[in-house]
């Protein structure tokens, strides 16, 4: 069973969790072209690699940032949101 | 140890003929450079030497042929999908594939099984209503049948499976199953009889461009000047996008599948469950051949889980309580190239003479021979074939995604 690391609850089977993807930065949607944000919507880096991404301990409903690598599937660290994605 | 075995083992020269010839070196240009010996490479690879005479080809794959998902998949071939442009493209493919044995001279095992989609909701009875009247409309063979007609076909289900009562299902005639890497050999041997090179062992590291344009192909043995490039490299497309700057909507998620020891036959048809999220085809080893929804997360490895077979064995229980006592033999995993609207990525793209044959997830063995056939007269044209317009990678940009996720998802 592979464990995570929920920044609030611990140690976790890997099945409480839920992943969304990797975090992406929007455009002003105000400003941007439809162009901009169809590549925001649907495009992505998606060779693997280091990636930091959003996931959710769902019992808790806690979501937070892991930074995983995607080819080896190794969680490097995890930890609540800041703000200002990157 | 058999003689024979003996025998190849001991003698300098390859004692038998083999399937196609393995060349000492690349030379130093190529007409076309296709990425990826799976199925849908050497298809494309078939494809252009035969209808269009183009046989200064090279299929440069880092394995050996067939070693992706074209050897991983479980070979549910059909065409009963949800949208216009899918129903026909898939369609096209199943009346390639009714004479592929015969074209190869090579037994492809192809097995007409008859496909159920069941439905244990009404928004899934809805569905299938659904596909079934496109189908009718586009000539296929589609209806949706009661749970007598499904207990008739497959009398050991527990029609109540679980707290899942099975309502009716989708029923497709012609679903269909086939030996996988027999089709990559197929192919492979067709190409290379009409000149087409086949270098396994051989990884492209580097696409070159010029002014928007390929111009050359950087590999591990080698560089190779070229002006035509396709990619058919599945869950390794990103990777090989990644060499050229370019984003897509593609992501890489596993796919996981099992088989049971052999068994005497008693599952003459293919069955799907988009409810529990399950399908089911025994092969002509008797093998009971089993998946399920691709693994939650990204990860670009072949690695299996526990988890896979325990939720599927547990489904499965509640469809056939009788297979308790049965045991798992095999489990492995292949990377599945996804998209957001369950349909391939296939064209030109903004690189000159760099194409692109991807996307195909869960469902793209079916595929294999119309896939072929369309992007080789999109590289011999330098245009898209009309039936894969609707799948061009421009879609995205003009927000014009198609809608196959009902037909595709569970039901590969
Ligand atoms: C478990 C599972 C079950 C499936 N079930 C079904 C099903 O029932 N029905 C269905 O229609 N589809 C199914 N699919 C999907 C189907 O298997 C694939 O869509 C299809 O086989 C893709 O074929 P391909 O030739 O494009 O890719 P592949 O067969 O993966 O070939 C790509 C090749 O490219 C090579 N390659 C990658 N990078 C490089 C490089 N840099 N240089 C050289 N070579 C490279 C790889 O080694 C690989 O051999 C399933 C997939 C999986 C994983």
């Amino acid at each position: 069973m592979k464990i995570m690391t929920c920044p609030i609850n611990g140690e976790r089977p890997i099945s409480e969790f839920y992943y969304w993807g990797a975090i992406k930065t929007p455009p002003n949607p105000d400003t941007c072209s439809d162009e901009e944000w169809s590549d925001y919507v649907f495009n992505k880096n998606g060779a693997p690699g280091v990636k930091k991404e959003f996931w959710c301990h769902s019992p808790s409903n806690t979501w937070f940032v892991a930074e995983r690598d995607t080819l080896t599937d190794t969680i490097l660290t995890t930890y609540l949101y800041q703000g200002g994605a990157k | 140890m058999p003689w024979r075995l003996l025998r190849f083992g001991l003698s300098k020269k390859h004692p038998e003929p083999r399937m196609f010839d393995a060349p000492d070196a690349l030379k130093s240009s190529y007409d076309v450079v296709i990425i990826g010996g799976g199925g849908h490479g050497l298809a494309c690879a078939y494809y252009l030497a035969r209808d269009f005479g183009i046989t200064n080809v090279c299929v440069l794959e880092k394995g050996y042929i067939g070693g992706g998902n074209t050897g991983r998949n479980t070979t549910i071939i059909r065409s009963n999908y949800l949208t216009p442009e899918g129903a026909q493209f898939y369609d096209k493919s199943l009346e390639l594939w009714k004479d592929l044995s015969t074209e190869f001279d090579l037994n492809l095992f192809y097995s007409n099984r008859g496909h159920f989609t069941l439905a244990h909701t009404d928004a899934a009875m809805r569905t299938s209503r659904w596909r079934a009247e496109v189908n009718k409309h586009y000539g296929i063979d589609s209806e949706v049948v009661g749970p007598d007609f499904v207990k008739k076909h497959a009398p050991m289900i527990n029609l109540q499976c679980g707290h899942h009562p099975i309502m009716g299902a989708l029923y497709h005639a012609p679903g269909s199953v086939a030996r996988h890497d027999a089709v990559a050999w197929g192919y492979g041997r067709g190409a290379n009889m009409r000149g087409v090179e086949i270098h396994q062992r051989t990884e492209v590291l580097g696409i070159d461009t010029k002014g928007g344009k390929v111009c050359g192909v950087k590999t591990n043995k080698g560089y190779i000047e070229t002006t035509k490039v396709l990619s058919a490299t599945a869950g390794s497309t990103p990777r090989i996008l990644k060499m050229l700057d370019i984003d897509t909507p593609i992501f890489i998620h596993p796919l996981q599948a099992m088989v049971s020891e052999p068994l005497k036959p008693w599952l003459d048809t293919i069955l799907v469950s988009g409810s529990l999220h399950i399908y089911i085809s025994q092969s002509s080893r008797g093998e009971l051949v089993m998946g399920a929804s691709l693994d939650p997360y990204e990860v670009h490895s072949t690695r299996s889980t526990l988890d896979f077979p325990e939720g599927l064995s547990a489904q499965m229980l509640d469809m056939f309580p009788f297979l308790s006592e049965v045991k798992v033999m095999r489990q492995w995993a292949g990377m599945a190239d996804m998209t957001p609207d369950f349909a391939p990525i296939m064209g030109k793209t903004r690189i000159d003479g760099f194409y692109l044959d991807a996307g195909w997830g869960t469902y793209g063995f079916k595929a294999t021979p119309i896939s072929g056939k369309t992007m080789a007269y999109t590289i011999a044209n330098d245009k898209p074939h009309e039936l894969i317009t609707a799948f061009s990678s421009e879609r995205f940009k003009n927000y014009e995604l198609t809608g196959e996720k009902g037909a595709a998802s569970v039901g590969h």
